[in-house]
């Protein structure tokens, strides 16, 4: 062995405690960074500029955005997020409930709760198919079952008053499996002494569930509320499978809106598709730094706790 | 247990909860049972209308026949397996690196790393799509089934570093101290000591990663373009335009295209949980 390999066996002695974490986390954070950090600066420069992603690009200011404020289909798209998340996060306590319905131990429960779990497995796009076809007037089961009772045939996803309303009950079905599975998981883990101790104090039912339970499924209710909010705010597969936007443009939200503007057949326009997604991006903003606060409050209590 | 064992009440109640189960169970899946059922009958049907009656036959081999035979669905399905193998791969062995990396070093900012691969993981795709779709262009990577794998396995990064970084956390540190003090060289304890502890992890994000991979659809749009290299979930609103109101053959292909994540989940559906709940909910 020459003294400089030694030299150097001894630097990495010396530093293995910098030097091993940087190359662990060299080639994920190279990745990272590369699709996600630096695509997020670059889409902002992006919304400045009048660009149709092969010519040249013309910086505009603030235009895009103030062209914003005039767009009625914006406007749609806003108000369209705004009924995803109200009716999104009904997923959290019909979750509960099936939940609750399902925490038993009777013969062959696993399975059930496996099946009432399966919609989550699929894709959304065979959920949007499965419940297009599902609302069709004339084919569709709904309507079938609706003339059975006596009642009228609706047009679900050709009525622009109820589209994006039918469209958020399909994806109610896979996030409502996530929020019982999460909250299958947390009953499973609940102090079964707290309960009984409850039980002696005379609480039951709904006294039970609200002073006694809930408390303690309070992480699983977090991370319910977590995904259900991203996924409220991500939903696009839905809405370009059932409706492509229509009828009319009334089920647009913005992250669809953003594509069609960008890569759709009007045109491709970026820099305008891009400051959608800077609103999307900020909107989104807000609830990120809240949950990542929340994490790092409880990362802080680990470490001093 | 709350709520009350079933067992502990009445024999009413008993009877009534085995069988309120089959019914709920028949109303939640009412949707995808009209899907199942509407895959075996003949085109016949639906022009005489009998959409929900008996079928006038049983066609179940037929149409999924042409499915596999008169489409190009086999070549969907395998574009699927190809992207999604690879990433879950890729993203599983670089999770486990910075996994490693931000659960055992103290380092200056390692919390501040950690909370970027998090918060990285809850952006809307789409502030990313344009300028991640031109990188992809400028690699000649467009339409190809690599341009899509690379930037898979970037992004679930972020989620499988959150989800592997919480798992070493909670591995006794003591095992890693005693290997040090053996004078055990860093990276042999990531492999000798810790990657084996890992199993559950890594099986847990495999499930999980493949079906989130498997049912992406925006990135397939965003990305590729033709039969070459689109995934299932993309190739299915090619197939469906190919059998307009073709009912019969449209419900078998969606079918086809959800059977993958779908047998995945009935076979690994311990660890799929266990990677859901994202090791938080205990």
């Amino acid at each position: 062995m020459t003294d400089t390999s030694r030299d150097t066996a001894t630097w990495m002695q010396r530093n293995r405690m910098t030097v091993t974490p940087i190359l662990f986390l060299l080639p994920g954070l190279l990745f990272f960074t590369v699709y996600v950090i630096i695509p997020i600066f670059q889409s902002f420069q992006i919304s400045l500029y009048d660009w149709d992603g092969l010519g040249a690009a013309t910086y505009v200011g603030l235009e895009n955005y103030r062209e914003l404020g005039t767009d009625r289909n914006f406007e749609i798209s806003l108000w369209n997020n705004v009924r995803w998340l109200a009716l999104y996060l009904l997923a959290i306590p019909m979750g509960l409930f099936i939940a609750l319905f399902l925490n038993q131990t009777v013969v062959g429960i696993r399975l059930y709760k496996s099946l009432f779990f399966f919609p989550f497995v699929l894709s959304q796009v065979v959920v949007g198919l499965v419940f297009s076809w599902f609302y069709l007037p004339r084919e569709g089961l709904l309507n079938a079952v609706l003339q059975f009772f006596g009642l009228g045939t609706v047009n679900i996803l050709g009525d622009p008053d109820l589209a994006t309303y039918g469209i958020i009950a399909a994806g109610l079905w896979p996030q409502t499996a996530y929020c019982m599975i999460l909250y299958l998981t947390g009953l499973n883990a609940v102090d079964p002494e707290q309960v009984e101790a409850g039980r002696l104090d005379g609480a039951k039912g709904w006294k039970m569930l609200w002073y006694v339970i809930l408390p303690q499924l309070k992480p699983a209710t977090f991370i319910a509320f977590v995904v259900t909010i991203i996924g409220a705010l991500r939903s696009f597969d839905l809405i370009s499978v059932m409706t492509n936007g229509g009828p009319f443009g009334s089920t647009r939200v913005l992250s669809f809106y953003m594509f069609e503007q960008a890569l759709g057949e009007y045109g491709f326009r970026m820099g305008y598709g891009s400051a959608i997604a800077v609103v999307l991006f900020l909107i989104m903003l807000v609830f990120i730094g809240y949950f990542l606060w929340q994490m790092w409050r409880d990362e802080r209590a680990a470490r001093h706790g | 247990m709350f709520p009350t064992p079933i067992e502990k009440r009445s024999r009413a109640a008993q009877i009534t909860y085995q069988s309120l189960l089959p019914l709920a169970l028949i109303l939640w899946l009412l949707p995808l049972i009209a899907v199942m059922l509407f895959s075996i009958r003949p085109f016949s049907d639906f022009g005489a209308g009998n959409y929900w009656g008996m079928p006038s036959s049983f066609e179940f081999f037929t149409n999924y026949g042409r499915v596999f035979f008169e489409s190009d669905m086999p070549r969907y399905l395998m574009n699927s397996v190809l992207i999604t193998v690879p990433t879950v791969v890729g993203a599983v062995a670089l999770s486990c690196m910075t996994g490693f990396a931000l659960g055992i070093y103290r380092f200056r900012g390692n919390l501040l790393i950690f909370f970027m691969f998090i918060a990285g993981n809850f952006v809307p795709f789409q502030i990313l799509m344009v300028p991640v779709r031109d990188l992809t262009v400028n690699m000649g990577l467009y339409d190809t089934k690599l341009g899509l794998v690379l930037f898979h396995i970037a992004f679930q990064t972020g989620f499988c570093t959150l989800f592997m970084r919480n798992f070493i956390r909670a591995l006794p540190y003591e095992l890693i101290e005693a290997a040090r003090v053996e004078g055990v060289a860093e990276w042999r304890i990531f492999w000798f000591v810790v990657l084996p502890l890992m199993r559950p992890a890594i099986a847990a994000l495999a499930v999980l990663v493949f079906t989130f991979i498997w049912n992406d659809y925006f990135w397939a749009l965003v990305l590729t373009q033709g039969p070459g290299a689109q995934p299932v979930t993309a190739g299915i609103t090619s197939f469906n335009s190919q059998y307009v109101a073709q009912y019969h053959l449209m419900s078998a292909g969606s079918i086809v295209a959800a059977i993958p994540p779908v047998a995945i989940f009935f076979l690994m559906q311990k660890h799929f949980i266990a990677g859901l709940t994202l090791g938080a909910v205990k």
